[in-house]
Formats: C-alpha cells, structure tokens, sequence
C-alpha cells in the first residue's frame, strides 16, 4: 500500500515538474523544477532498489549538472522575454508530435506486456546477499571494466573540451605569474646607492 | 500492485515532455538542452525499471554509463553555449548557422 501511494506521489511529481521545467517562463524556474524532477526520478529509483544509481542521480544530476545550468542561466545576461516569441508559434506542431510520439510508445508498451518479445537470458542475475552498490561494483569492475574506462575516458575529454572552449586571455587585469616571481634575481630587482648627504637618490 | 507497465509509461511521458520541450523553445538553447537531460532521465527509468523487474543489473550499470554520457553533453554543451554568447551576444539559435568558425 505505501509502496503505490510512493510511486503515485514521484511519478506525479516527476512528470509534473518535468511539464514545469519546459513550460516555465523564467529559465531559473526551469533549472529548480529539473532539479525537482531529478530528486523525485531518485524516489522512483529508490523504489526500484537501485540505491546506487537514486544516490548517483542526486551526486551528479542536482549537484553538478543543474548547479551547472544555474550557473550559466545566471551568467548570461540573456532577455529571455525575446526568446520565447515562437512558443505560441512551435505549440500546436510540437503537441501533435508529442502526442503522436506518445501514443506510439504506449502501443509499445502494450505490445510488450502482452508477451510480444521475448526476453533473453539474464547476464548477471541479481544476488541476494549482497547490497545493491556492492553488486554493481562487482559487476562494472569485473565484466563492464574497458566500458568503466571509457566511461571515464569520455569524462576526462568532456573536461577538457570544455576548457577549452571557454578559457581565454583577458586584457587589462594582473594575474600572478610565478614564473616571473621564482626567475627575479636580488640584483635586478635592488640596487646599491650612496647618496651624498642631504640629497635625495634619483630613482 | 505497481508493475513494470506504471515504471515505462512514466519514462515515456517524461521522454515526450522532453521532445516537446525541444519544440516549443526553438529559440532558447538552454531549454533544449534541460530537454535533453529529462529525455535522459526518463532512458534512466526505463533502464533501472527494466533491471530491477528482470533481475539483471547491466540496466543499471548503463544506465551510470547514460548518466557519464548526460554529464559530459551538458558540460560541453553549455560551454558552447557561453562562447557563443560571447561572440554575439544572444543564444538565440535560429541564427546560430551564422557561427562560422
């Protein structure tokens, strides 16, 4: 019984905020309905017993990709008012497609529960006495290990390219140059003088 | 009882709440680009639903490797974004064929 009235409650949420992420008219809004929506979905998945990926989903979603969007939302001085003029325009196109995808998957999925494809053997049943974490670890470092690196691999270059897409050389500000700091010698930086009295020293 | 049915049809919602968002905000490539992390989550769903109701795990080990892959578009995505938005000072794309280079 909790556990139907919990699905009811993160799959009302999900969708709902999912419909408030595209349909806001202040892109900061979206940003905290996606964020809305990434920690129900996690609800979903907790349901499911995939603590992992729930936990991976609040790690990596709300705290690096939306804090990611936030940030840029914020940064740029963008007028959002001017970039909603086709929205009237694109909706009537866009529901149809919508719909018309919509009932599409549906169909799917009634043509899957009524036995139409049959599944195939499991690859790595799950165990019963280990945690659902331990047994995802078991698996991605033994069989999903070249999958795992590339994984890691995508992330390192996703990194970089964005790097160096965005950094450049800005004119007009001192930024510390430690090369410079180590390189400077006493006897280019000081130097001796013996001023007569009563005179200043010329600099 | 909540089946595995409830699970999918709540991804394929999800997946074609993204799709029309890509629609309706042509202009704003932010949008599109939340659009395509909810598309995403909602391949998550699906996968994590059909691992935890088959009782096999690689749903959800890829679904960590959709997770890298989501993770890794938004951050070059959005990086296109602010260098385009340095160039020209908007991010409306319906221009965006002007970029050259």
């Amino acid at each position: 019984m909790i556990q139907t009235i919990a699905f009811y409650l993160f799959a009302t949420l999900v969708i709902a905020s999912g419909a408030l992420t595209v349909f806001a008219r202040n892109p900061v809004h979206s940003v905290l309905w996606l964020i809305l929506a990434f920690f129900n979905a996690a609800g979903l998945m907790i349901l499911l017993g995939a603590e992992f990926i729930a936990m991976l989903l609040i790690i990596v979603y709300v705290g690096a990709v939306a804090v990611l969007f936030l940030f840029v939302v914020m940064m740029l001085d963008v007028d959002f008012a001017e970039l909603r003029a086709g929205f009237v325009r694109y909706l009537p196109l866009g529901a149809l497609l919508a719909i018309v995808l919509a009932v599409e998957i549906v169909f799917a999925i009634g043509a899957w529960s009524a036995g139409a494809i049959n599944m195939g053997a499991r690859i790595a049943p799950v165990a019963s006495d280990v945690s659902n974490t331990q047994a995802i670890g078991q698996l991605l470092y033994t069989r999903y290990i070249f999958l795992f690196e590339a994984a890691g691999i995508i992330l390192l270059v996703a990194m970089v390219g964005a790097i160096v897409l965005t950094h450049r050389k800005r004119g007009g500000v001192k930024p510390q140059d430690i090369g410079h700091q180590v390189r400077r010698r006493p006897e280019d930086a000081t130097r001796l003088t013996r001023p007569e009295s009563g005179q200043g020293v010329e600099l | 009882m909540i089946g595995l049915t409830h699970y999918l049809v709540v991804g394929a919602i999800l997946f074609v709440l993204g799709v029309l968002g890509i629609f309706i905000n042509r202009k704003n490539v932010i949008i599109i680009l939340m659009a395509i992390e909810l598309i995403l989550l909602s391949v998550n769903i699906n996968l994590v639903a059909f691992s935890a109701y088959l009782g096999d795990l690689v749903g959800q080990v890829f679904s960590m490797f959709v997770l890298t892959v989501a993770a890794g578009e938004a951050a070059i995505g959005l990086a296109i974004l602010v260098i385009y938005f340095r160039g020209r000072g908007t991010i409306a794309v319906d221009d965006v064929n002007r970029m050259k280079g």
